[in-house]
C-alpha cells in the first residue's frame, strides 16, 4: 500500500499536467463529483479552449462575482442554451478565420452542463448542434437530478431514486421512471464521437476529452458525477460510488467513435447493484423486489451493451 | 447629396441588402412569417458566394439569438431576424446581450401574437420586448429600413454604446412590399460602417469569464451601470443619424414631425401607418383643421427630451397602439402619458387602439380618431371618465 503510494507520487504529475485552468478556491460542496470531474477536463482541455457553461452547480459554484474560477474564456448564459451559444462561437471563429480577421490557433470550443441542462431543458438545443455538425465537445456533467435547486428529479435521475420532487411516499417509490439514456441519443445523432466517462477513471475520462476535442465534428461525453449532497452518501465516498456504478453495470465506460461500440472497461461478472446503492440514502427505502427488478434492468442493459460492443 | 442607384425592392431584400453590405459575419436565424423573405435572401447570398459569412440555420428562435450572443461575444458581426411568436420565443435570451453588452443587430418584422394564430402585423411583440434594454427603432418604408439596419450597426458597436438593436419593420406592409429605394454602393457603406471590435471578446489568449452569478451584494450595481449607460446610447444615436445624413443625404430624428409648426391637434403614430396617416393630415389641414403628425422612429430608450419638445405647444394629442397591454389599455399611450406627467404644461392625451392582427387602417380612420379626440376632450372637461377605445370593431 505504501509502495504504491509513492509510486503515484512519484509518476502522476509526468502523466497529468499540474497546470490548474479550473482553479481551486472555488464554492463546490465537499466531495463533489461533478467538480472534481470539471477539474479533469479542463486539464485534458489545457489553456487553447473556450467553455460554454449552462446555469448549473458548477455555474454559480465557480463565477461568483467579482471572482472566477477560470483560467480560460468562458461564458455562461442561461440554462438550456450552452449548445446554441457553443454554435454561435464556433461559427464566429470559423468565418473570422476564413475573412482573414484573425489566425487560425486551432481553438477548441466546449460545452458544458449538467444532466438537466443536457437531457431536459437543453436537449433541443444540443440536438440542433449535433444535427448541424459544429466542431465542438460537449461534457454531459451527469449527477442524477437538479442539485443545483435542491435535489429535484430530471430524466437522468435513476429509478427508485428519492428526490424532493420524487419524494418517496405511500404511493410513490420514488423516481417511477427509468434514466433516459442520454449518450444513446448523442449516438442516434451520428456524430464522430460519444463517451461515457467518471471521474473514478481520471485517466480513461482525460484521454476521452483528448479524443473529443481533437475528432473533427460534434462530440458528446457524458460523465458520472458522484454528489453526495444529493444522493445522501458521505462525503469521501465519491470515487468510491462511481466505481461502483461502473462495477456494477449501472454506468459502464464505453466510447463509440463513429458508430463503433468499444468497451473501455468490461466486467464479465458484474457486481450486485445493492452494493452501489446501500451507501446511498436516495436508495434506502427500496424493497428487494424492486432493487431485484433493476439489478434485471442494469445486467439486461449491460448485455446489450456488449453486443453492440462485439464482445462474446 | 443622395449617392447610389435606385433599385426596386421589397422591405425584406431592402434588410438583406443591408446586411450584405455590413459584411456580417454571423447570421442566425429560423424561418417565420413574414420574416422569411430575409432569411431565404441571406441564405441565397452566402450560398452564391456574394456574403461571406457563417448561416447557422438553428432549430429554433431560442437558438438563433443564443447563437448570436456566442458570436457576438466571440468578437463577430451578427444578424438575426424575426417576428411575432419568435420574438416571444426569443424573449429569455433578449435579456443576455443587453446586460453583457454584446452588440447583436436584430430585424422583427412586427407580427401580432396568437391566439387566435395569425401572421399579420400590428405591434404586440414590439412592445412585449419593451423593458429588455434593446434599442428599438421603427421604420415606415423600405429605405428606412434599410438605412436604419445599416446605423444599427454603427451605434450597437461603437464602444461607447455596446448595446444589441433592433430594426422594426412592419410585417407584410413592409416585408412584403416592393418600393423603390436608393440602394448605395458597397464602398460607400463600408466607409460608414467601421470593423467591429469588442474590447473583450472571447479569446484564449487573453481569457475573460463572462456571464458570471451575481447575488444581492452586486446585482443591482450591475443593473444601475447598465441602465446609465444605456441612457448615454441616445447622444450616440443621435450622432450616427447625422454623419449618415451628412453622408446619404437621409436625416432621421428620434421623434419625427409632419406638419406640426401650427398645429394644436396631433397625432402619434409608430411604424408603416404612418404614411396613411400623413394623407389623413393632408385632407384635415385642407378642412383648415390644424392638425399635425409626430412619430415616434426611435422606441427605446424613449427620447423623453425629443417628445416633450416635439408636442410642446399641442393641445390634443392622439396616440394610436397597434397593441393591447390587456388592463391597462395601449402602451404607447401609457408611455406617452407618463413622460408627460411631470410637465408643468401638457397637452389633453387621448388614446386608441387599432390595426390590431392585420386590419388595416384607412385615412378615414385617422381622421375619426382626431375628431373623435376631440369629443372626448369636450367630455373630458366635463369631468366625464373616458375609455380606451378600440377603432373599427364590429360589436
Amino acid at each position: 500500500m505504501e509502495m504504491e503510494k509513492e509510486e503515484e507520487e512519484l509518476f502522476v504529475p509526468r502523466l497529468v499536467t499540474t497546470e490548474e485552468n479550473f482553479a481551486p478556491g472555488h464554492r463546490a460542496c465537499i466531495g463533489c463529483g461533478e467538480a472534481l470531474a470539471v477539474r479533469h477536463v479542463c486539464k485534458a482541455l489545457g489553456k487553447n479552449a473556450i467553455i460554454v457553461n449552462a446555469t448549473g452547480c458548477i455555474e454559480i459554484i465557480s463565477s461568483l462575482l467579482p471572482q472566477t474560477s477560470w483560467r480560460v474564456p468562458w461564458i455562461h448564459t442561461l440554462f438550456e442554451n450552452a449548445a446554441a451559444v457553443m454554435s454561435g462561437i464556433e461559427s464566429a471563429y470559423k468565418a473570422r478565420v476564413r475573412k482573414g480577421k484573425i489566425p487560425d490557433k486551432g481553438v477548441k470550443f466546449v460545452g458544458f452542463g449538467g444532466d438537466g441542462a443536457t437531457s431536459d431543458i437543453g436537449l433541443q438545443a444540443l440536438s440542433g448542434a449535433m444535427e448541424r455538425g459544429h466542431n465542438f465537445l460537449y461534457c454531459c456533467f451527469d449527477n442524477e437530478a437538479y442539485m443545483n435547486t435542491g435535489i429535484q428529479r430530471s430524466s437522468s435521475t435513476p429509478y427508485g431514486a428519492w428526490t424532493t420532487t420524487a419524494p418517496v411516499g405511500k404511493k410513490s417509490i420514488g423516481q417511477a421512471t427509468w434514466k433516459k439514456n442520454m449518450p444513446e441519443i448523442a449516438v442516434a445523432h451520428k456524430i464522430p464521437y460519444v463517451a461515457t466517462a467518471c471521474p473514478s477513471y481520471p485517466f480513461d475520462l482525460m484521454d476521452k476529452v483528448k479524443k473529443g476535442v481533437e475528432i473533427e465534428g460534434p462530440a458528446y461525453i457524458h460523465i458520472f458525477s458522484p454528489c453526495p449532497t444529493g444522493w445522501r452518501y458521505p462525503t469521501n465516498l465519491t470515487i468510491e460510488m462511481g466505481r461502483l456504478a461502473v462495477e456494477t453495470g449501472v454506468f459502464p465506460l464505453y466510447e463509440v467513435v463513429n458508430g463503433e461500440y468499444r468497451l473501455s472497461f468490461d466486467f464479465p461478472d458484474l457486481k450486485p447493484v445493492k452494493e452501489y446503492m446501500k451507501e446511498q440514502r436516495r436508495f434506502r427505502h427500496l424493497t428487494d423486489d424492486i432493487i431485484e427488478k433493476i439489478q434485471a434492468r442494469v445486467e439486461k442493459e449491460y448485455l446489450k451493451l456488449r453486443e453492440k460492443a462485439g464482445v462474446k | 447629396m443622395t449617392k447610389g442607384k435606385i433599385v426596386g425592392l421589397e422591405g425584406s431584400f431592402a434588410v438583406a441588402e443591408a446586411v450584405k453590405m455590413a459584411n456580417a459575419d454571423v447570421i442566425a436565424a429560423y424561418p417565420i412569417t413574414p420574416q422569411t423573405h430575409i432569411v431565404e435572401r441571406l441564405s441565397e447570398m452566402v450560398a452564391g458566394g456574394d456574403l461571406d459569412a457563417e448561416f447557422i440555420c438553428v432549430e429554433s428562435e431560442h437558438t438563433a439569438m443564443s447563437a448570436c450572443v456566442g458570436a457576438s461575444a466571440a468578437g463577430a458581426r451578427v444578424f438575426t431576424c424575426t417576428a411575432g411568436q419568435g420574438l416571444e420565443l426569443m424573449h429569455e435570451v433578449l435579456y443576455i446581450p443587453s446586460s453583457m453588452r454584446l452588440p447583436v443587430v436584430a430585424v422583427i418584422a412586427n407580427r401580432a401574437l396568437s391566439a387566435p394564430l395569425t401572421v399579420w402585423c400590428d405591434h404586440s411583440d414590439m412592445m412585449a420586448v419593451r423593458d429588455i434594454g434593446w434599442i428599438q427603432m421603427l421604420a415606415e418604408n423600405n429605405q428606412q429600413a434599410f438605412d436604419l439596419t445599416l446605423c444599427a450597426y454603427r451605434i450597437a458597436e461603437d464602444n461607447e454604446v455596446l448595446f444589441p438593436t433592433m430594426v422594426h419593420l412592419d410585417g407584410f406592409y413592409l416585408s412584403h412590399v416592393i418600393e423603390d429605394m436608393v440602394l448605395p454602393d458597397d464602398e460607400e457603406v463600408a466607409g460608414f460602417i467601421p470593423e467591429y471590435k469588442h474590447p473583450f471578446a472571447l479569446d484564449p489568449a487573453k481569457p475573460v469569464s463572462m456571464g458570471c452569478y451575481g447575488p444581492p451584494f452586486i446585482y443591482p450595481e450591475t443593473k444601475r451601470a447598465q441602465e446609465v449607460a444605456f441612457e448615454n446610447t441616445i447622444p450616440k444615436i443621435l450622432e450616427t443619424w447625422k454623419e449618415f445624413g451628412d453622408a446619404f443625404g437621409r436625416h432621421y430624428a428620434p421623434v419625427e414631425k409632419y406638419k406640426m409648426e401650427d398645429a394644436r391637434i396631433a397625432l402619434l403614430t409608430m411604424g408603416s401607418c404612418s404614411e396613411t396617416a400623413m394623407l389623413a393630415i393632408d385632407e384635415m389641414r385642407e378642412e383648415r383643421k390644424e392638425v399635425g403628425l409626430i412619430r415616434l422612429r426611435l422606441w427605446r430608450p424613449f427620447p423623453f427630451k425629443e417628445f416633450r419638445e416635439a408636442i410642446k405647444n399641442v393641445e390634443v394629442l392622439v396616440v394610436l397602439d397597434r397593441c393591447v397591454s390587456f388592463g391597462m389599455g395601449g402602451p404607447v399611450c401609457s408611455e406617452v402619458k407618463s413622460a408627460l406627467y411631470d410637465q408643468r404644461k401638457k397637452p389633453n392625451v387621448v388614446g386608441f387602439i387599432g390595426g390590431l392582427g392585420g386590419r388595416d387602417i384607412p385615412i378615414e380612420g385617422f381622421k375619426y380618431m382626431i375628431l373623435r379626440a376631440l369629443e372626448k376632450v369636450k367630455a373630458i372637461e366635463r369631468g366625464e371618465e373616458i375609455e380606451m377605445e378600440m377603432i373599427g370593431i364590429r360589436e
